[in-house]
């Protein structure tokens, strides 16, 4: 390639990579955050923690607005905490706002403010005690707010059961899913039989139905069983194999000669024994790829677990989410949130890096059958 | 039958037994009750009584239906070319000779894995109106009302359609792997003829790998029209105007909100055909446009 073209190439490639990256690293940004900056305007990449003189000590404090122009400080009676109120509208000791009756008021310092240089509003972490301070007596340091995550763990209130079930679900989707079908595409690949490839036809067609077309006829399958409310809808099918991964194992399977077999019957071997020892370990890279497809779609289902569980105490971690989202008091506390969202991911990122191979190969195995 | 082959077909169906019980079970049993269904009325609670064609009466009348299935059909219309067209670009980008590759195509394929409720939060928050990061980036770059992506009605498909080019990666990735199948004698013979990179793409490479790409339109067409999470997390199943009230969500809606088993099994079924006609539309596409190696 010529070195335009190159450059070209790399800086697509990378403005592109950046705009992958993004959301992840929003996500992590905010979860670093604490509430009031996650609101800040225009937002910042480093959660910050900022100190100032404030009833005469130096501080942790909150910021408040800017004030970009000369106003006064000043106590409005009644009002328990002091405002920034226009020079203007504050003449012979009382506030007289644009509609209204004047209130009094005591002035307690002028605020000498320009847009040049621009004074803030600042609270304590309780927001009892509050002033105004030029912006250069404001210190800040890059602050990250590690502590988001327990308390996350806390906000989602049963995040340790949503965990357990997640996983407990996960090992029994894996385990049920692969030796099924393994066990089913040994059946349509290795062995002829009577009734195999209409079978086999029967198997394709069924893929090709649509999840809604089967989804009331089963919820109502599971309440007749008293399933519903419990965990067994999301599991107890996956031993039953499922029709895709029979057809992916069915591909590796025929790769493997005819021989060997052959060669293992001659030997008195029953077909038990060639499908454990001899097919399985020369399949396992396959096997890999449905183990690690299955718990990721068992990781991320969401339709599922929502038509099926009805008590908190089953949710998996998908629900929970939710349910943290629906279940908050007032506004999102987007921090919180978004911490949590790291905590779900996170587990199926760290797959990706140990598995990448398997990863790629097995989503590249599901185009090359078109 | 001989001995023999009797009981080679022992062995077979003893093999495949599992999947055997699991289809009778779990496809073809609910396959025929939720025919019989959408021609009932049923809440699951009681039996069902049977109807005749009313839920597909309804239906044809229902303005919440039509709404629905509008809104499934045009934000498909701009997710499914856009997301399409996103992942082969980075594919063919990915398939120069670069460093760091495997880099790259891992930072483009991490975000599929991503669960979708997880990526639904992290959307939602980027594209907030007011305090999102979408909205202060154009306002760096000088668009000062930029749009209400989630409160507008003419923004959340749009809105919808961006993020799921987020999840391209797995697109990309079989693209990937089909370009790297092209053959390359193909490529440098089109060279030494003097073509272009742009007449290379056309002409050779494009329609070695047309099969994936029909392939990828058919998946996305059947994982298109079933479009549920996200619009359910961000937008409680309906949003602004019930903008992204998609068909999968209206589907839900009725049979686990409304207890209308009978007419979301109604839908269910034409949900079907729409998959089958749309397909079959791509199919006939594809007979002219795609090309088979050794046809």
């Amino acid at each position: 390639m010529r070195l335009p073209a190159k450059l070209l190439t790399y800086a697509l490639l990378a403005a592109g990579a950046a705009m992958f990256i993004m959301p992840f690293a929003w996500m992590v940004s905010t979860a670093l955050k604490p509430l009031d900056q996650t609101l800040s305007q225009p937002p910042e990449w480093l959660a910050r923690r900022y100190e100032a003189q404030l009833g005469g000590r130096q501080q942790e404090v909150r910021l408040g607005p800017l004030v970009t122009e000369p106003e006064l400080w000043a106590r409005v009676q009644g009002v328990a905490r002091p405002v920034a109120l226009p020079r203007d509208s504050v003449r012979d000791g009382s506030w007289r706002p644009a509609s209204g009756l004047p209130v009094p008021v005591e002035v307690l310092k002028p605020i000498p403010a320009s847009a040049s240089a621009p004074w803030r509003e600042i609270s304590d972490l309780s927001g009892g005690l509050r002033d105004v301070v030029p912006i250069e007596s404001i210190s800040s340091h890059v602050a990250l707010r590690w502590e988001n995550f327990p308390r996350a763990i806390a906000a989602m209130r049963h995040f340790g059961l949503y965990l357990a079930n997640t996983l407990f679900l996960c090992v029994l989707n894996v385990t049920g899913t692969v030796l099924s079908s393994a066990l089913v595409a040994y059946g349509f690949s290795r062995l002829e039989w009577r009734w195999r490839n209409a079978l086999f036809g029967l198997l394709l067609a069924t893929m090709m139905i649509p999840f809604p077309v089967v989804m009331v006829p089963l919820y109502g399958l599971f309440r007749w069983l008293g399933w519903i409310g419990t965990l067994k809808p999301l599991w107890v099918g996956s031993f039953c194999a499922s029709a895709f991964n029979v057809f992916l194992l069915r591909q590796f399977f025929r790769t493997i000669p005819k021989d060997l077999s052959e060669a293992a019957r001659i030997d008195g071997c029953s077909e038990l024994r060639i499908f454990w020892q001899i097919i399985l370990p020369l399949c396992r890279p396959a096997l890999v790829v449905v183990a690690l497809f299955t718990f990721m779609g068992t990781w991320n289902d969401f339709l599922g677990p929502l038509i099926y569980l009805t008590d908190e105490h089953d949710f998996t971690l998908a629900l929970g989410l939710r349910a943290m989202q629906t279940t908050g008091t007032g506004g999102i506390e987007w921090n919180y949130m978004m911490a949590a969202s790291t905590l779900v991911i996170l587990p199926v990122i760290a797959l990706f890096l140990v598995a990448q191979r398997s990863f790629i190969e097995g989503i590249a195995l599901t185009g090359s059958k078109a | 039958m001989t001995a023999g082959e009797r009981q080679r077909t022992w062995f077979g169906l003893a093999f495949v037994s599992p999947w055997l019980l699991g289809v009778a079970v779990f496809t073809i049993y609910p396959v025929a009750a939720s025919l019989y269904y959408s021609f009932c009325d049923y809440d699951v609670l009681s039996k069902p009584v049977w109807v005749g064609l009313l839920n597909y009466r309804d239906m044809a009348s229902d303005t919440v239906f039509w709404k629905s299935v509008g809104n499934t059909l045009i934000f498909n219309l701009m997710a499914l070319p856009l997301g399409l067209v996103s992942a082969l670009a980075l594919a063919l980008l990915l398939n120069q000779p670069v460093r760091a590759r495997g880099a790259f195509r891992a930072i483009y394929y991490l975000p599929s894995l991503v669960p979708a409720v997880a990526s639904a939060m992290i959307w939602l928050w980027i594209l907030n109106g007011r305090l999102g990061l979408l909205n202060a980036a154009l306002g760096y770059l000088g668009i000062h009302h930029p749009p209400q992506w989630l409160a507008d009605p003419a923004w959340t498909k749009p809105s919808l359609a961006i993020m799921s080019v987020w999840g391209c990666g797995n697109t990309v990735v079989i693209y990937l792997a089909a370009l790297q199948g092209v053959p390359r004698s193909l490529l440098e013979a089109a060279m030494i003829d003097g073509a272009s990179a742009w007449r290379r793409l056309v002409h050779v490479t494009l329609p070695a790998i047309s099969p994936v790409i029909y392939f990828n339109l058919v998946i996305g067409i059947i994982g298109g029209l079933q479009v549920f999470v996200s619009s359910f997390i961000m937008f409680g199943g309906s949003g602004p105007d019930r903008s992204v009230l998609f068909y999968a969500v209206y589907l839900y809606q009725n049979a686990f909100e409304y207890r209308q088993m009978g007419y979301a099994c109604a839908m269910a079924w034409m949900l079907c055909l729409l998959i089958l006609a749309l397909t079959w539309m791509a199919s006939l596409s594809a007979r002219r446009l795609v090309f088979y190696q050794g046809d």
